[in-house]
């Protein structure tokens, strides 16, 4: 569901080439389209009342993000997540977040985001803003991404986001789960 | 007359049996409707509800309970024989018993499950989940004794509701008045 990772590379492209004074050159180092790796890892939460949550990942999903070399602002990342690939430590938990209750992964079968503005937050770190569709409704959604790690053509960030699930259609068990899905992955691409 | 004599019941007693009695059925019927529904979501919520009501009659219950010790329990009629007293007692307190059996036993499902889903009773009050055994295994114990529980009360509450049309239409003795009309205790309480 998260795809602020391009925008994190992007920033931490910046950081580690030099971010004040070469910026450009920097920038031109990381510079590149990436493709996200399945060796990512996207992980939500969703707290429940009374303490505890419910808490998996998502395993099949695809994305790329393009570091421009005009700058982390004009970079961007598109990311798809197929629901379907919920994975909860209970089968029937699974199997109620595919049904028509949660994502309806018969009739929607993809999650996707794209990035409509990254902006650069600090010198490992940036806002990517988009939007974000889900059984078929698209809402606008932002994401934090700061940079882990990079080395040669690989680069590393943690993308971390709240999204509401109730403007999508998943309101289904509010109050009992709370409406906000906290959001933490790791994005890991490859140019 | 609020409390019971020793002829009729009273109005507080009264209150209780009617108002468990239509919950009783309410659960009946939506227990066995919400493990038949196919749309996942609303499923969900008529469980919900379920667990919400089991904890009220289990609530009214204990209240019950407490009312009962603290009044004095209206003699059967001479009308009845003997026969007819031993079946009335029996089903009366295999009833009361199930008040607390049937929504406990509906509690250890909630708190046996592996989803841990939190009992949120009517989104007011978290109930918490009892100390015990969470797996699959203990989950579908505790559902199939739940199950057996509460439909072989619905049996004797059929028996029950049999019974007192039997009284009231066949042998119109003025037995089931004695649950509806708090003033039937009149002056005879000693």
């Amino acid at each position: 569901m998260k795809t602020a990772l391009p925008f994190a590379l992007a920033l931490a492209l910046t950081l580690l080439a030099a971010p004040v004074t070469a910026k450009g050159d920097a920038l031109s180092e990381a510079v590149g389209k990436y493709e996200i790796l399945a060796n990512s890892r996207i992980g939500f939460r969703v707290a429940q009342v009374g303490g505890g949550g419910i808490s998996g990942t998502f395993s099949k999903f695809s994305g790329e993000f393009a570091l421009s070399s005009s700058g982390i602002s004009a970079s961007k990342v598109q990311f798809t997540l197929f629901p379907e690939s919920v994975d909860t430590p209970d089968n029937r938990m699974e199997n109620f977040l595919r049904s028509s209750a949660v994502f309806d992964v018969a009739s929607f079968p993809m999650v996707i985001f794209r990035s409509t503005k990254i902006t650069q937050t600090s010198a490992t770190s940036a806002l990517i803003e988009g939007m974000l569709t889900a059984r078929g409704i698209t809402k606008p959604a932002r994401f934090q991404a700061s940079l882990m790690s990079r080395g040669g053509n690989k680069i590393s960030f943690q993308v971390t986001g709240i999204v509401r699930r109730a403007p999508f259609g998943m309101d289904v068990g509010t109050p009992i789960y709370k409406n906000e899905v906290e959001f933490d992955m790791v994005l890991n691409g490859k140019r | 007359m609020i409390r019971n004599s020793d002829v009729a019941y009273g109005s507080v007693a009264i209150f209780f049996h009617w108002s468990i009695a239509a919950l009783f059925i309410g659960q009946i019927g939506l227990g066995w409707f919400m493990l038949e529904d196919t749309d996942p979501a609303r499923q969900f919520w008529l469980f919900q509800w379920h667990k919400s009501f089991g904890f009220l009659i289990l609530a009214l219950a204990a209240l019950r309970l407490i009312w009962t010790l603290a009044n004095r329990r209206p003699v059967e009629p001479d009308s009845l024989t003997a026969f007819e007293k031993i079946g009335a007692r029996a089903a009366h307190w295999l009833l009361y018993a199930a008040l607390f059996v049937v929504p406990l036993t509906g509690w250890a499902i909630a708190s046996a499950s592996p989803l841990q889903i939190p009992s949120f009773a009517f989104n007011l009050m978290v109930i918490p989940h009892l100390p015990m055994n969470v797996s699959q295994a203990a989950e579908r114990f505790w559902a199939d004794v739940h199950a057996v529980l509460a439909y072989g009360a619905a049996i004797v509450a059929g028996l029950h509701i049999l019974a007192a049309l039997r009284h009231h239409f066949w042998l119109r003795d003025g037995i089931l008045l004695r649950i509806t009309r708090p003033s039937a205790s009149q002056g005879t309480r000693k």
